[in-house]
């Protein structure tokens, strides 16, 4: 099955890349944004047919991998 | 003292490090490939600046889990000595012997230049050779050296001693202006628990000759080398 990861700074850790996508939207005449966070998305294509195994396999890559729990919040789609 | 460097593909300061090591000991480093689960029985183990793996998915996060650092973590653990330099300090931090993150740096820009770094204390293997307070001029250059840890972290950091080097003016005061690249508390480098593991953003190597125009480096390399042996 199909998953997907999406990994985004902590609330509270400094988004310097967001910051300055912010800035950016502000001079291209986008008044109305208030704040920006980047973030990433990993698509994960899984031999693992049952959604609970695979969401408890994908559990772990994060914790191991894909995220960095300092400063990484992440949250799993599974299609 | 006989210490390893650990090759990743993507490093670039390994052979700066081992010359600089070379100079200060005597003894030529081993070089140990990402790929070797194994390698001989060494005094210090140094991690070097670069980018390892191109630095895919986060700074030092694809190092940190290659073959090499499971050997390099379970010695660092039992005590040996462990020094990692710019993309190498990532890499700790990766691998969990350093507490802590490096971010993007706050203004965005890749940083590449002298800066002065206070040393917060002399007491330990890789300080030994300076006293506490005083200024050295070492190198940066990194786009991700922008340390983050939790509030709590930092303080248990500041309270245990643990904060090697800090970005300071020649004076040594600590300003905004000094820090180049937005680091919490003007944090340039940290020790773990122990002080057996040393993870800094500047580049000793790059000025450990006076040929490259300074020696604050050979300082640096000098005094650990006496420290071990």
């Amino acid at each position: 099955m199909k998953a997907r990861v999406h990994v985004t700074l902590k609330s509270g850790v400094l988004d310097p890349q967001g910051k300055a996508i912010g800035h950016a939207l502000h001079s291209l005449g986008f008044a109305g944004v208030r704040d920006v966070r980047q973030g990433k998305v990993i698509e994960l294509d899984l031999e693992e047919s049952d959604p609970n195994k695979a969401r408890a396999a994908i559990e772990a890559m994060c914790g191991k991998l894909l995220a960095n729990p300092v400063i990484e919040n992440y949250t799993i789609e599974l299609a | 003292m006989k210490a390893a460097v650990i090759v990743f593909p993507g490093s670039n300061c390994d052979r700066d490090v081992a010359v600089a090591l070379e100079q200060a000991s005597g003894r030529k480093p081993v070089m140990v490939w990402h790929r070797e689960g194994d390698f001989e029985q060494v005094d210090l183990v140094v991690l070097p600046g670069g980018f390892a793996y191109g630095d895919y998915l986060r700074v030092g996060a694809m190092a940190a889990h290659s073959p090499v650092m499971r050997e390099v973590k379970r010695r660092a653990e039992r005590g040996v000595p462990t020094l990692g330099i710019c993309n190498g300090f990532q890499v700790l931090t990766e691998a969990g012997l350093l507490p802590g993150a490096l971010m993007r740096n706050a203004s965005l820009q890749f940083v590449c230049k002298d800066v002065h770094c206070r040393i917060e204390t002399g007491q330990s293997l890789y300080t030994s050779a300076f006293a506490s307070g005083e200024t050295v001029r070492w190198p940066v250059g990194h786009h991700d050296g922008n340390y983050f840890a939790d509030r709590n972290t930092l303080d248990r950091l500041e309270g245990e001693g643990r904060i090697a080097f800090r970005y300071a003016e020649p004076d040594g005061s600590l300003t905004e202006g000094a820090n180049p690249n937005g680091s919490a508390r003007n944090i340039a480098g940290i020790f773990n628990e122990t002080k057996s593991v040393l993870g800094l953003m500047p580049h000793p190597e790059r000025l450990a000759d006076s040929a490259l125009g300074g020696t604050d480096g050979t300082r640096f390399f000098k005094g650990l080398v006496e420290a071990l042996r």
